[in-house]
């Protein structure tokens, strides 16, 4: 075991020495996508890497979503661990035909003779004055489709452990990254830790009043809302979900069954978004427990709006707060 | 390029194969032995085997829908193919891949897809582990004439030209789209669609000459494997049965003359006529073929029917490599 060795860094380093670390593991790692090499990626993710790894390894593709991923399942069949990059979220879509036809499927159609490793990495999430396709947050969509894994890191150090896991993870993952958190914050990584399983939950903040559950760009919302409640009083215990397929609610129903409330928050709209699921599932299994209806935040049931007025559009503060309020007033 | 006897005999056997085992095929779904619909390769059997036949038994290769000729034609044994058919634990995917989806991976199968066009890029990503691992193999994507019109096709392409892939793309223009006829959606000529992504592409206007298509595809493969990079080789045949069995679609999209025009130049027919001629085989030896052939189809609907079904618990395995909780 070698010393402890900490480094402050940003989601986008965590991320960048994540990667740079599962490609020097194994030879078989491959980074794919637009601008990924030469420039390291539009929020500079993969900076760095082609210098190092050669163009064989960090490959820059033609503007080609759907011929991407599909040659990266050739890849995948071959052997290789493609991690493809998707540039902006919205641009995910021309590929959707391979991630759901072909990525998800062609392990289950052989019955297990071909397994898919490989990782789709989507910045998504709004907040950067961008417009729709650069602010969307398409992961009900992946969630809802048996044969991927979706997870969604929120702070640094997930960021540079989760993406080391899910490229080891001989299953397809669509990877989703909060953008804005990108150059956002700095955390402390120690190398030298053992992290927490890939797919599991992780209560980020304990609370006794009410269960407020984020993933990605919210959980630092849904802090801040913790954090602003407190000074009245209110103690809320926040749940990171980190994995949003397969979903792990035990300790979301560990929590609500203390607290007897929750709401649940992401930027997606709130129609068949994530929390309809949470919500439905918390209600089979602490029906008796609850106290309030479990409430959702999130977008407004519209396409992601123009950048002046995201920020009525995105769940904040107020939004969070207004919710447990009403769930506290139940 | 020139085959040995034994390789023109094997060659005339494959395409019979096609032929007994797509008829056998449509015999079961009429009588409800295979449950749904297949689509077959009778008609087409020398565009399918003449391609395969240039590619090594290492060679990757990717189909469609019509999935039944491209593991045969690359050699794969009849038996869990016909298994698969008929949704049985023997079948080459266990089941649960069924008619769209005859997947013989041991033959260099990427995959068979119903989704029109979409294996097309997976084997050009293929050609690019051949070309990062140096190890030669070549990759060839069947296509119809209906995927020619997919935009992935012009993705694939793109990426293979540019980065130079041992890759074959052969479209199979059977000249219908279900009931569309391909010259009223396709502008210009397929194969001279190459030019604009800086690649040879080749038409072979006589789909139903096995030595033909095979020519052309060995050309397309020689300089693939040497490192000089794509071809796109259209291939215009004709299937003479309906889209998928049982189809009835109420309306002849094809004209009789048409059909009979094309029956007079079966595939099967001419291949064995040449190979009499040329004295590779007399009429008694390729009788002998034949009857072999079918021997070989009756004995895989024979291992279809003794293969157990598989447990209804199997739907909920292979989601995932490391199983998570499947809700029913």
């Amino acid at each position: 075991m070698s010393a402890q060795r900490t480094t402050r860094i940003t989601l986008a380093k965590g991320l960048n020495m994540g990667l740079r670390r599962a490609m020097e593991d194994d030879p078989k790692v491959l980074v794919m996508g637009e601008d990924v090499g030469k420039l390291g990626g539009v929020f500079r993710i993969t900076d760095g890497l082609q210098k190092d790894f050669g163009e064989d390894r960090v490959i820059d593709s033609p503007l080609a979503e759907s011929g991407i991923v599909g040659t990266a399942v050739g890849m995948a069949l071959r052997g290789y661990r493609p991690v493809v990059e998707i540039q902006f979220d919205g641009f995910v879509y021309p590929a959707y035909d391979q991630i759901v036809c072909q990525v998800a499927k062609m392990c289950y159609r052989s019955k297990g003779r071909t397994p898919m490793p490989m990782v789709i990495r989507i910045p998504f999430g709004g907040g950067i004055g961008a417009v729709e396709h650069h602010s969307e947050s398409p992961e009900a969509q992946f969630a809802h489709t048996p044969g991927l894994k979706v997870v969604a890191c929120s702070n640094p150090v997930d960021g540079y452990w989760m993406i080391q896991q899910a490229i080891a993870s001989d299953d397809p993952v669509v990877f989703l990254e909060p953008k804005r958190q990108y150059h956002a914050d700095k955390a402390d990584l120690d190398e030298t830790t053992t992290p927490e399983p890939l797919f599991a939950s992780r209560v980020v903040r304990r609370g006794t009043d009410a269960t407020v559950v984020a993933y990605g760009p919210t959980v630092k919302t849904a802090m801040r809302a913790a954090e602003a409640a407190a000074t009245e009083g209110q103690s809320l215990e926040v749940v990171d979900l980190r994995t949003l397929s397969p979903l792990d609610l035990d300790p979301v129903y560990d929590s609500v069954r203390r607290t007897g409330r929750l709401v649940v928050c992401h930027e997606a709209h709130v129609n068949l978004g994530m929390g309809a699921e949470v919500a439905a599932r918390v209600a089979e299994e602490c029906f008796y427990s609850l106290e309030a209806p479990v409430l959702r935040v999130g977008g407004f049931d519209t396409p992601y709006p123009a950048s002046r007025i995201e920020e009525d559009f995105l769940p904040d503060l107020d939004r969070v707060l207004d919710a447990v309020d009403r769930s506290l007033a139940y | 390029m020139s085959l040995t006897n034994e390789e023109l005999l094997e060659m005339q056997r494959r395409m019979v194969r096609i032929r007994r085992f797509d008829e056998r095929a449509s015999k079961m779904v009429k009588r409800g032995q295979i449950p749904g619909t297949v689509h077959t390769s009778i008609g087409q059997e020398a565009q399918v085997v003449g391609a395969c036949m240039a590619l090594g038994d290492d060679d990757y290769m990717s189909g469609n829908h019509r999935s039944h000729g491209h593991p045969i034609g690359k050699g794969s044994p009849l038996g869990p193919l016909m298994a698969e058919l008929v949704g049985k634990s023997g079948g080459v995917c266990g089941g649960k891949g069924g008619s769209l989806h005859l997947a013989d991976f041991a033959v260099g199968s990427l995959g068979e897809s119903g989704i029109v066009g979409s294996s097309i890029p997976i084997a050009t990503g293929a050609a690019l582990s051949s070309k990062v691992l140096g190890n030669g193999k070549v990759s060839l994507a069947f296509f119809g004439d209906g995927a020619a019109n997919q935009g992935c096709l012009y993705e694939a392409m793109n990426l293979a030209g540019v980065w130079q892939l041992p890759v074959v793309f052969l479209c199979e223009n059977n000249q219908y789209a279900l009931s569309t006829p391909a010259h009223t959606v396709t502008s210009g000529v397929i194969a001279d669609r190459a030019a604009g992504f800086g690649m040879p592409g080749v038409r072979v206007e006589d789909g139903q000459d096995a030595m033909a298509v095979y020519d052309a595809v060995s050309t397309a493969v020689e300089r693939a494997r040497a490192g000089d990079g794509p071809t796109l080789v259209e291939v215009v045949t004709y299937r003479y049965n309906e889209h998928s069995e049982g189809l009835r679609l109420g309306t002849d999209y094809r004209n009789a003359d048409e059909r009979t025009q094309w029956l007079e130049r079966d595939p099967i027919v001419l291949f064995r006529r040449h190979l009499v001629e040329t004295g590779v085989a007399t009429d008694e030896e390729m009788d002998a073929l034949e009857a072999e052939v079918l021997d070989e189809v009756e004995q895989a609907f024979q291992f279809s029917q003794d293969s157990p079904f598989p447990d209804p618990e199997v739907a909920f395995r292979d989601l995932y490599t490391e199983p998570i909780g499947v809700t029913s």
